[in-house]
């Protein structure tokens, strides 16, 4: 049984107990303890089912390679699922819950899976639910739906709050082991700046766990004398409990900083760090052995059950075999006897050794079984024996040994993951068996020159000795490189050369196991991937690493392969009888360890998520009951209803106040750029489809844009204000794209014109004053004169109103009477509210988008957007007197000559009077002859003016169907007929604006 | 994640700090050009899979555009130019046959 | 071709899997073929299959220069839907999805097409008026969609929250048969039944020339050999204008990266797809139970098939913003493909200025639902020297005529 020990346990303070749950019931941690440890603690072995077969599985490992016990941590909008227990924290009150069983952890009715299993080899659903067609619809993936995934899904919105941090740094030190530290304060006196990054929330990764009783004391000197060595280098910052998890172009990084503690603050931060150079020290993952029925729960690696007595005085169980193919492992077998527990024998898969370690390890009289593995393991939810085999055997049993703790260990394997994030190569150390970064292909920075060394047990380099005189070396290097002078001498290694016998890289053993063993060795845990299955998919001709870890899942499970992606390629590569270089691995992506959605979000929720604009008149809008909606960036006013009124009775009201009385609106998000210099007007001639350098001083013109492929792009009233200024009107979301459009063409095409361009959209504020009422309403403030021989229609005038400096435009978008007042943004609240107050006799009311949009409706103007949608042209809306005949060039005049954009059957604005003058088409609705589509609705109304329907559409041939009556399609079974007529409804002649 | 040039600033600027306005050097064909010549002004794209030129502006910073050579493979920056020259410079082109051997030099 | 059902598992189970055959035969190349298809993804194999099914035209070779289906095909999102607006596109996109419901028993190979439905989001006015557009146009080109209301989006994706501050839920238009497939089993399937109809698949094949005389194609150069054939069709999403180079002409398509990424696997939480175009954000659950996410390109070219945090970032953003619920779900990996985007992101199905020289490409970020469809026109064109009525608006040409194919007047940003 796995259990606490009476006393050790470097991470635990004894005297303050935590409580917990965990699948309902209430247990006892210790401060210090992670769920992982917390659990062995309580002798809770059975932690997880898997994926697939749901069989019983039980903590595997000590950090993040954890593949079993993933938890669902938390509750309600604290919840978690998919958490490794190995990877958390226990807190207070902690709720735990293991996954993917139902109804309870120890009985899982889906362990008939695990019975069934030999039907559900590799790739079987690509094999099966086949016929008929619809079961796979309606039965077969419904139950797989409902049978996969892992943790519950999260009901409730996240409580959390997290952030973003920008960082730079010439380096990035990632791992605060030996070889990180010593690498850090490496950079002392470079006037580099340094940032070291370590994901726990201790220095020295195992350099002090792992040492025997004679080594301690001189590494931790060590450690302590570099931490204060490291505190004294002012260039160098330190990170603890941050994991960096990313590595891409040029050097960005993304690091997660884990917080405890302080509430309201964020709990987890999310670092980008731009590094120059990137120094990974990241360390090394031991890899398993596979063996058969290697998963039952009590089996651990190695370093895992070292790490459990060392931090937390906890023990897998008390008695443990070991089986093992290197000397690293022995270091679990004193551990383990050091606390007085029974090691009934290694079995080591080498022939002899000979090793101090190995010779200490039998001084105590443990027994050691070379050449020998593991045949089978008895138990079910955990270990009870395991029977012994020769590794070069068939698996034949020899011996049964009584035990209930497995450690296994197949040596370390380089964590290169971060090395091949963005391009780093890996290259095959067939001596040791495994991968590493191949020096020569790293990744590169933006000057093409490599950013990222690996040094110590990422690099391959595993013992203290080697790593003291690998890092300092290495980085000097990096100096040298960086044209850099090291002022540092190096220091004499203070380790001493470790004597080991060699490993033998062996990968799965019995070397001999037939099929039927075969089929009870696990590689990818979680994802329940067998030998078999990886056989399978190698017979079946799934050859390529690539699609044998996707036919298998290998390796795409949460820990994305940490502890089976070398062992699957050893199979692939035994099965195959093809080298491993040959079959090469897959790439790894970021992130190395999974970053929870919200932080990736950061703070940029809710209202930071893409902020509103607001105008200036906002505020009194929404005071004043306006119902919003989204214009680009901006939100605009779409109606101020008032007490008791539909929807459409307010529209009804805002449209015949304009037309009868006068109506406010809000247009301050019309986009303004100003252009202005010696070549402003031969600039716009080339922009605008008609001219623009014959517009008078303090007149305006409306123009039309088009993109170079012949289309509309944009449109507006330009106002000349000087003979070298123009200011040019944008529709509302178009304002950043047309000047940015200004701008591309003046620097890269035009550059020798000289002309300036201002987006000025903000610093103007528009209120337009609509209505036949709207003269002698603005007549009451005192200030410059509106009377029509003084501000004829289509110009514009400067001047005060009320002491407010205004630039008043003769304009019109309604076809009413109109003035609009650009006012300085600062002043437009102010000059509103005026306005707004000025008459009650007139009943000034505000407007709405909606209405602007009925009353333009009314008069056929369009709107960019929705009568163009970007394959519309000025002939189509039939404005080709906006098409300059005599201008040589603008943008879009080679492509309105192309044939495509002439042909006789294109689409073209007209006009729609229904028939049934109450019956509003709906949008988008399509015209159709003899059932085929000819065209479709643009913008449709009821028009409160007319007292009719209303809409305005493109049609193909619509300037010669002008006078014909044609159908709609509004629904499956009904249709409705409209007479084309011209598209303005609304005083043709233009008498109203013109006043 | 690119980290360039900008020549204006004479700093280094974050890719989100940037837009990308596609390949350089292109010649603006008009109504006196033929709808083939014209196509291939507005469509056709060299697409190089290797070193390239194109255009950047400093959108959130100068707002100035510049040019930058780059290779679409490996993200290598050999370096960035005016705007105004109609072809990369000399010495930039010297420079990249430098470092990359399957540079076979700027093709129009 | 050993057929795959339940009793033939059932058999093997008891035979310890040992007779099953491989699923594609590794041919070598022979020295001439009456087709050579560049590219073992999705649509150079649909191309490889309905030339052989329909023209019952086998002497084929489908060259591929790495592994089969490790492009666009083994890295998109899964997506299959044809709510388009252009007449075109739906006919293309229609007759992709009414293929892919069938392709499972055609192929007798799973691949778990799974019409759980496809809902576009609105989310601003303008929206909500061009989805409407696109409601009408479907239902006149025979496609079933319907236009949903805020409450009925609520009934589908409980997890949505339609009541965000900045872009509330004005509707959505739905497509109950759209749904996903397993990618990589469309691949896998189709190489299988190509195999089985006597099509070699030759794999780490790359193509290093292409040899033509007076104007007309005569074979390609590969790493393994030169190659003859009169008639060759490049299918090379991610490289289609390095091998149009290679041939010598320019194409109207830039290369740039797309991301898409998963979360953990967890128990089903939505059933349907989601696209959400005014945030920028795509969400669906495997089958697995990872929840599948995508959004726009990268904004410049890059053939290295991964692309910057910025865009994941806006994506996921836009995303925790929608669906509130999955901000403690972790993100498990990412990976880029290569889009080919063209002039007006639709597709090219051409001959081109070599005769007997056919190109697909340029199917931008939504290449995976229109696999069946375009490998069905695209072999039409082969056969007939000249493009049916599904491939002839998607040709070439367009771009010179201005006969422009654009899908983004729907407000459909992405695939």
């Amino acid at each position: 049984m796995s259990a606490r020990l009476p006393s050790g346990g470097s991470r635990i303070n004894r005297r303050k107990k935590i409580d917990f749950q965990f699948n309902g019931r209430r247990l006892k941690g210790l401060e210090g303890d992670t769920v992982a440890s917390a659990l062995l603690a309580n002798d809770e072995l059975l932690v997880g089912r898997s994926f697939k077969y749901h069989r019983p599985r039980g903590i595997y490992g000590s950090g993040e390679d954890e593949p079993n016990a993933l938890m669902g941590i938390g509750e309600e909008g604290n919840f978690e699922p998919n958490v490794r227990a190995t990877d958390i924290q226990l807190r207070e009150n902690l709720v735990v819950k293991s996954q993917n069983h139902w109804p309870s952890l120890s009985m899982d009715f889906l362990s008939i899976n695990n019975l069934l299993s030999r039907f559900f080899s590799a790739g079987f659903y690509y094999k099966t639910f086949i016929r008929p067609r619809f079961a796979w619809k309606y039965i077969f993936e419904p139950i797989i739906r409902r049978s996969a995934g892992l943790g519950n899904a999260p009901t409730q919105e996240d409580v959390e709050k997290y952030e973003h941090v920008h960082f730079e740094t010439d380096i990035l030190v990632v791992g605060a082991g030996i070889a990180g530290i010593t690498a850090a304060k490496s950079f002392q006196d470079t006037g580099l700046s340094v940032l070291l990054c370590e994901k726990d929330s201790e220095f020295g990764g195992r350099l002090v766990s792992d040492s025997d009783e004679l080594e301690r004391e001189i590494n931790h000197q060590v450690l302590k004398k570099n931490l204060e060595t490291l505190k004294s280098c002012e260039n160098v910052s330190v990170k603890l409990n941050t994991c960096v998890t990313g590595v891409f172009d040029h050097g960005y990084v993304l690091a997660i900083e884990e917080k405890s503690g302080e509430t309201n603050s964020p709990q987890k931060i999310l670092w980008k760090i731009r590094a120059k150079k990137i120094v990974l020290c990241s360390g090394a993952f031991e890899r398993p052995i596979v063996f058969p029925d290697n998963d039952i729960p009590g089996i651990m690696l190695a370093s895992a059950v070292r790490d459990y007595i060392e931090f937390y005085g906890v023990l897998i169980g008390d008695r443990v075999v070991l089986t093992t193919n290197n000397d690293d492992a022995y270091k679990t077998a004193l551990k383990l006897k050091e606390n007085g527990i029974n090691v009934p024998a290694i079995l080591d898969a080498r022939k002899s050794a000979s090793s101090n370690l190995v010779k200490k390890v039998k001084e105590e009289g443990i027994k050691v079984l070379f050449g020998k593995c593991i045949g089978r393991v008895e138990g079910k939810k955990r270990v009870e024996s395991i029977g012994v085999c020769a590794v070069n055997g068939q698996g034949s049993i020899e011996d049964t040994i009584q035990c209930n703790g497995v450690a296994v260990s197949g040596g370390w394997v380089p964590n290169a993951n971060l090395w091949s994030h963005c391009g780093g190569k890996l290259e095959w150390d067939k001596k040791n068996g495994f991968y590493k970064p191949d020096h020569n292909k790293s990744s590169i920075g933006h000057d093409g020159e490599p950013n990222m060394i690996a040094l110590g047990s990422c690099s391959g380099v595993f013992t203290n000795f080697e790593i003291q005189d690998q890092v300092p070396r290495k980085i000097n290097q990096l100096l040298m490189g960086m044209k850099i002078k090291s002022k540092r001498s190096f220091e004499k290694n203070p380790f001493r050369k470790e004597q080991f016998s060699a490993d033998i890289p062996v990968f799965i053993l019995p070397h001999g196991a037939g099929k039927d063993i075969e089929k009870r060795m696990f590689v990818d845990f979680q994802n329940d991937v067998k030998v078999t299955d990886i056989n399978l998919a190698a017979l079946e001709g799934y050859e390529s690493i690539e699609h044998a870890k996707r036919y298998t899942t290998l390796g795409m499970a949460t820990d994305q392969g940490k502890t089976s992606n070398i062992n699957g390629i050893n199979i692939l590569s035994k099965y195959l009888g093809r080298p491993v270089e040959e079959i090469g691995h897959t790439t790894f992506r970021p992130p190395y360890k999974p970053i929870p959605l919200g932080v990736i979000a950061g703070q940029y929720s809710n209202k930071l998520f893409k902020p509103t604009r607001k105008t200036p008149i906002d505020a009194w809008s929404e005071t004043n009951n306006a119902k919003w909606e989204p214009v680009g960036d901006w939100r605009r006013a779409y109606a101020y209803p008032q007490e008791n009124e539909t929807i459409s009775q307010t529209l009804t009201r805002e449209v015949l106040n304009v037309r009868n009385n006068v109506g406010l609106l809000d247009s301050s998000t019309l986009g303004k750029v100003l252009v202005k210099g010696p070549d402003a007007a031969k600039f716009l001639d080339l922009i605008y489809t008609n001219k623009m350098s014959t517009l008078p001083v303090g007149k305006c013109r409306y123009g039309l844009m088009c993109t170079e492929a012949g289309f509309v792009f944009d449109d507006g009233v330009v106002a000349r204000l000087t003979d070298d200024t123009f200011l040019c009107h944008t529709t509302s979301g178009g304002s950043d794209r047309v000047y940015a459009w200004f701008e591309e063409w003046l620097q890269t095409e035009w550059f020798d014109f000289e002309v300036y361009v201002s987006n000025l959209t903000e610093q103007y504020s528009q209120i337009n004053v609509v209505g036949p009422n709207s003269r002698k309403l603005l007549k009451r403030l005192k200030g410059i004169s509106l009377l029509d021989s003084k501000l004829p229609f289509m110009h514009f005038a400067e001047g005060f109103l009320d002491r407010i400096w205004v630039r008043v435009y003769r304009i019109s978008f309604s076809g009413e009477l109109s003035y609009e007042l650009a006012v300085k943004s600062n002043d437009a609240a102010v000059l509103w509210e005026k306005l707004i107050n000025l008459g009650n006799d007139f009943k000034v009311e505000p407007y709405g988008t909606e209405a602007l949009h009925i009353l333009r409706a009314e008069k056929g103007f369009i709107v960019v957007g929705d009568e163009t949608d970007g394959t519309v042209t000025p002939q189509d809306l039939g404005m080709n007197w906006i098409v300059s005949k005599k201008k040589e060039d603008f943008i879009g005049k080679k492509a309105l000559n192309l044939p495509f954009l002439n042909k006789k059957n294109r689409k073209q604005l007209v006009g729609i009077l229904t028939l049934d003058e109450k019956f509003v088409l709906p949008d988008g609705c399509h015209a159709v002859e003899d059932g085929r589509p000819i065209g479709h609705v643009t913008s449709t109304y009821f028009s409160p003016t007319l007292s009719r329907s209303i809409a305005l559409g493109l049609i193909e041939e619509g300037h010669s169907r002008i006078g014909s009556t044609i159908e709609f399609s509004v629904s499956k079974t009904e249709s409705a007929f409209g007479k084309l007529v011209d598209p303005v409804f609304y005083d043709k002649e233009g008498k109203k604006q013109d006043v | 994640m690119l980290h360039i040039y900008c020549p204006i600033c004479e700093r280094y600027c974050d890719e989100t700090e940037l837009v990308c306005g596609g390949e350089a050097h292109i010649i603006r064909k008009d109504v006196t050009n033929n709808d083939q010549e014209f196509y291939d002004y507005l469509y056709a794209r060299k697409n190089f899979k290797g070193v390239t030129f194109e255009r950047w502006r400093h959108l959130f910073g100068c707002g100035k555009w510049f040019h930058v050579s780059r290779c679409t493979i490996n993200n290598q920056v050999f370096g960035s130019y005016s705007i105004r020259d109609s072809r990369p410079p000399k010495s930039l082109l010297t420079k990249i046959k430098r470092l990359r051997v399957d540079f076979k030099g700027w093709i129009k | 071709m050993k057929k795959y059902s339940v009793f033939s598992i059932a058999k093997e189970a008891f035979n310890g899997d040992q007779g099953w055959e491989k699923a594609w035969k590794k041919n070598e190349p022979k020295a001439e073929y009456d087709v050579l298809i560049v590219g073992a993804g999705g649509h150079g194999l649909a191309t490889a299959y309905y030339l052989a099914k329909n023209y019952n035209i086998t002497n084929v070779a489908i060259l591929e220069k790495g592994w089969l289906g490790g492009g666009n095909t083994g890295r998109n999102t899964t997506i299959i839907r044809s709510n388009y607006l252009q007449e075109s596109s739906i006919g293309i996109y229609e007759k992709a999805r009414s293929l892919y419901e069938s392709m499972s028993q055609d192929l007798n190979f799973n691949i778990m097409f799974s019409p759980r439905g496809v809902l576009m989001l609105c989310q601003t006015e303008h929206e909500l008026r061009a989805m409407k557009r696109t409601e009408q146009a479907n239902r006149l080109y025979k496609v079933d969609t319907k236009m949903v209301t805020p409450d009925e989006v609520k009934e589908i994706v409980p997890i949505i929250n339609i009541n965000g501050p900045r872009f509330p839920v004005l509707g959505g238009l739905w497509q109950p048969r759209g749904g996903t497939a397993r990618h990589d089993a469309v691949a896998w399937g189709l190489a299988r039944k190509c195999s089985s109809l006597g099509i070699d698949i030759i794999e780490q094949c790359e193509v290093t020339g292409v040899k033509s005389s007076q104007g007309k194609i005569s074979g390609l150069d590969t790493s393994r050999g030169p190659i003859k054939a009169k008639k060759v069709c490049f299918v090379v999403a991610g490289h289609s204008s390095v091998l149009a180079n290679l041939a010598g002409f320019r194409l109207p398509i830039e290369s740039v990266p797309l991301q898409a990424l998963v979360s953990e696997p967890i128990k089903p939480m939505i059933d349907c797809v989601v696209m959400a175009n005014t945030v920028h954000g795509y969400l669906s659950q495997s089958d697995k139970g990872e929840l599948v996410i995508g959004g726009g390109t990268d904004g410049y070219n890059c053939y290295s098939q991964r692309g910057s945090f910025s865009h994941v970032e806006e994506t996921v953003r836009a995303l925790v913003e929608t669906f509130p619920v999955i901000s403690r779900l972790k993100q498990l990996r990412q990976w880029g493909g290569i889009a080919d985007v063209t002039g007006d992101r639709s597709p090219i199905i051409s001959k081109t200025p070599i005769g007997g020289l056919y190109i697909n490409c340029g199917w931008g970020t939504g290449g995976f639902k229109a696999i069946p469809g375009s490998g069905w026109a695209t072999a039409e064109m082969i056969k007939e020297d000249n493009p049916g009525s599904l491939a002839a608006p998607f040709s070439l040409d367009r771009f010179v005529e201005g006969r422009l194919i654009d899908e983004s007047v729907a407000a459909a940003v992405a695939h």
